[in-house]
């Protein structure tokens, strides 16, 4: 297997759960110091910090603001609306 | 066929992303409030990963969300809400990285990269600490905005609508306008820059695997 081929792989491993569920046949043959097979951990837990919580509050001033504009913008909208303060 | 005016039923128990939309759809704010509840969370993630930036985050938010409202009634269902309004934010925010770059950062058709020109894993390791035990520690939350900030625009766009927002290969390439494979490629190369730069903070120096396995090209 070329290095592009296993790259290509990797990807395809990550996206897919039915081929995550293979690799991880498989993978088990492996000791925990694979290079392959800590690549796609790493990558895996790259992908769940990245995806956690929020990267910053907002601020409630800005929240404020921001439902005023669009309750605005929604009675424009539908003038007939009932909008609840 | 409701009236703008009825009683809001959204009030009467829980009720689905579709339910809501047509509530919506037919002048129900409080219908619309509960959307944008769902959704701001993930406009604002989307577009400060995108951007860097709060204010730029905060005005994409905003400019979404108005054109949300002018198009409402225009979303046939023909994907998820959640998609249609990430595509929204999504060309909000490209506009806003256009603008800055000056550059055609961003070109939809004459730049299809290559699985050749992607760097192989050079520092491999297992982590110290799972991603549990990581997620509110304030200076890994500096460096994550760092290490994708430093990511190409073009590579840190599909990570985001990809892995970050769960858009599938088809959704992230129509919002962007490349093909899919490109959004592949351009996929692997940011999963592997972000992967190199949190093993190298993260990974356990004393458990780094040498460079010679065999996996990598002579």
């Amino acid at each position: 297997m070329t290095s592009e081929e296993l790259l290509q792989a990797l990807n395809h491993v990550i996206d897919d759960e039915t081929a995550m569920a293979l690799y991880e046949e498989f993978a088990q043959e492996f000791d925990e110091c694979n290079p392959c097979h800590l690549v796609v951990d790493n990558i895996r837990k790259t992908i769940q910090l990245f995806k956690a919580g929020q990267p910053y509050q907002m601020p409630d001033k800005f929240y404020q603001q921001f439902r005023m504009i669009l309750t605005q913008k929604w009675k424009e909208k539908f003038p007939n609306a009932v909008i609840d303060s | 066929m409701l009236s703008p005016t009825h009683v809001s039923a959204v009030d009467s128990g829980p009720v689905n992303e579709s339910h809501l939309v047509q509530l919506a759809q037919q002048g129900d704010f409080s219908a619309f409030e509960k959307l944008v509840q769902q959704l701001q969370p993930r406009v604002l993630r989307l577009a400060y990963r995108i951007l860097g930036q709060t204010q730029d985050a905060e005005d994409v938010m905003q400019q979404t969300f108005l054109t949300v409202i002018e198009k409402i009634d225009t979303f046939r269902g023909e994907s998820l809400f959640s998609t249609w309004v990430l595509r929204i934010a999504t060309n909000f925010a490209l506009k806003i990285l256009r603008t800055k770059s000056h550059e055609k950062i961003l070109d939809r058709s004459s730049d299809e990269d290559s699985y050749e020109s992607i760097p192989f894993p050079e520092f491999i390791s297992q982590w110290k600490e799972q991603p549990s035990q990581l997620v509110e520690n304030q200076e890994l939350k500096d460096f994550l905005d760092k290490a994708i900030s430093q990511l190409d625009e073009k590579y840190r766009v599909v990570f985001v609508l990809r892995d970050i927002e769960g858009l599938n290969t088809e959704e992230t390439a129509n919002t962007l306008g490349i093909t899919e494979s490109n959004v592949k490629i351009r996929l692997l190369r940011a999963r592997l820059e972000l992967r190199e730069k949190l093993t190298r903070y993260l990974g356990d120096e004393s458990k780094k695997i040498p460079l010679d396995h065999p996996h990598r090209p002579k």
